[in-house]
């Protein structure tokens, strides 16, 4: 069991349409315990299709997945397992987040109330301590004065604590793998730093390998440790984030890296 | 570059909310010369959006604005229709800008016949003009909003504004919802617009790469504040307010050495709402 990764995902085919073709092709990627792997690439490239396969998040009434795809968590097939056994890997063994929180969080309730949910709906046995273990996990994803915000709803809050009570939710009942699907995009470059950094210390923390699915070459600088580059539905290049970046291979990754205009070092405006 | 700007802000006020409440934007002076793109860049809530409807006279404003010599709070609606075909904008999100229901070449041709720019007769032929100009063809016209991609979408936005020949586009967040490697293309093409035709930019953006890349001159706001104001190579390379150095800090390069690059600023304390209920 020790060289099985936690997450294998393996010749991976999406097809939402007999006749179209294929939103995913052949991908495969390997996520070990602990560890953080990225997936890069643009619109319509299959990098969220890819991601929410992994949870069957998926319209399943127009998804066909391939008949020789397969993906394990923990050694246990999850895209052909019925759906009700998928409940039971969603949130506690592997957990999404998205971009946007206000989408995820219910605007009538206290945002304490929707986090302790969350945990009692997987640990049932914490009922009468819940309060407090939620309060603690507001402290843990960086919110301050945890008991004020408890009771809040989502629109008193900005964008940024938005997506860390989003983080709560999903870590609440201690995942091993946390799946973020441009999780910081819509965020400003500061907040953005602060959550990725926030989400970094909580992977470490607790050993929880994190998915970190981005347009942003910049993300995968700061956050990642291997990275796969999807393009049209395939992976065309995969390797360690610093490879990548500083050396190329493909001619896609190349395009994409000279598209991101530089802020730091020599590339004055070019009028 | 004139020696009178082109646009000249100074001491600009801007509130929502009457009386007392806290401005959005706070005694913000800037100018643009003819041909030249003037970057403002902050964080969400910083004023930089509020400073270009002020501009556009979209928002009623304190202090003065003028617009090649003429004082904005002080001219005629007519007038300001006027100035307005000299004086165009480009937003983030281009389908919001598209009428779904008319095809495009129409909605290319309308401000043109508005400003009566060009006779009924001729418009097909300068919107094929234009769409070509923008890196689209002539026969697209003919085509709705949705028949094209978002990198497309802007470009016809683009095509839009140009059809009335105007000195000074202000383009707010205008990359910001494409791809990189689209977004790439659609700034190649607004600089190449300002080599050949000598167009202004007001160009607003919290990308620091994309400012960089477009600016003469940058404003760096922060809570409705110019905090630093200076040549992009001064602001860029050598940043003298903490807020611009955090905000540098704070960017996500495509460098693996930015992996250990520490933080310096607390996150909270960008919306004015947090820095007056911390004061408070």
């Amino acid at each position: 069991m020790s060289d099985q990764p936690l997450l294998e995902i393996r010749d991976l085919s999406v097809r939402f349409s007999a006749s179209a073709p294929p939103a995913v092709r052949g991908v495969s990627i390997r996520v070990e315990a602990g560890t953080r792997v990225g997936i890069i690439g643009e619109s319509g490239s299959g990098k969220s299709v890819t991601a929410m396969s992994v949870l069957r998040l998926n319209d399943e009434r127009i998804a066909h997945y391939g008949e020789e795809s397969s993906i394990t968590l923990d050694g246990r097939e999850l895209l052909k397992a019925p759906l009700s056994a998928i409940q039971g890997v969603r949130g506690a063994q592997a957990s999404m987040i998205f971009q946007d929180p206000m989408s995820v969080l219910n605007p009538v309730f206290r945002v304490g109330h929707q986090v302790r949910d969350v945990l009692v709906a997987h640990r049932p046995e914490l009922r009468k301590t819940a309060k407090a273990l939620v309060i603690e996990s507001l402290d843990a994803v960086g919110i301050r004065n945890p008991a004020a915000v408890y009771r809040q709803y989502p629109h008193e809050l900005s964008g940024g604590m938005r997506q860390r009570i989003m983080i709560a939710m999903a870590i609440a009942s201690s995942p091993r793998l946390l799946i973020a699907d441009e999780a910081t995009s819509a965020l400003d470059v500061t907040v953005q730093a602060a959550v990725l950094e926030t989400i970094g210390a909580l992977a470490d923390d607790r050993g929880m390998a994190v998915l970190m699915i981005t347009h942003d070459m910049g993300v995968v600088a700061r956050f990642c440790d291997y990275v796969y580059v999807m393009y049209h539905g395939e992976v065309v290049e995969s390797g360690a984030a610093a490879d990548i970046l500083t050396s190329p291979q493909h001619d896609y990754t190349k395009k994409l890296l000279a598209s991101v205009p530089r802020l730091h070092g020599d590339q004055p405006r070019t009028a | 570059m004139t020696p009178s700007p082109l646009l000249e802000i100074s001491d600009l006020t801007v509130r929502y909310g009457a009386g007392n409440a806290t401005p959005a934007v706070n005694n913000v002076s800037l100018s643009l010369a003819a041909g030249e793109t003037v970057g403002l860049v902050g964080e969400s809530g910083s004023g930089k959006s509020t400073v270009a409807r002020a501009v556009l006279g979209l928002m009623p404003f304190e202090g003065t604005i003028t617009y090649q010599g003429e004082n904005l709070a002080e001219v005629t609606p007519t007038r300001m229709r006027a100035i307005r075909s000299d004086l165009q904008m480009i937003f983030q999100d281009p389908y919001a800008t598209l009428d779904p229901r008319m095809t495009v070449g129409r909605q290319i041709a309308e401000p043109m016949l508005v400003h009566k720019i060009v006779p009924r007769s001729g418009a097909a032929a300068r919107v094929g003009e234009l769409l070509e100009q923008v890196g689209l063809s002539a026969e697209m016209a003919g085509r709705y909003p949705h028949e094209f991609s978002g990198g497309q979408r802007q470009r016809i936005a683009i095509a839009r504004a140009l059809g009335v020949s105007p000195s000074l586009i202000v383009c707010d967040e205008p990359t910001s919802a494409l791809d990189v490697s689209v977004q790439a293309q659609v700034l190649e093409l607004l600089q190449e617009l300002q080599r050949t035709q000598g167009i202004a930019y007001l160009f607003i953006a919290h990308n620091l790469g994309v400012v960089r890349a477009m600016s003469h001159r940058v404003a760096v706001m922060y809570l409705g504040e110019i905090v630093e104001y200076g040549t992009s190579d001064e602001v860029f390379s050598n940043p003298q307010h903490p807020y611009t150095r955090a905000l540098i800090e704070a960017v996500l390069e495509p460098d693996p050495a930015s992996r250990h690059r520490p933080l310096s600023i607390d996150p909270d304390l960008t919306s004015p709402i947090n820095v007056m209920r911390s004061r408070a």
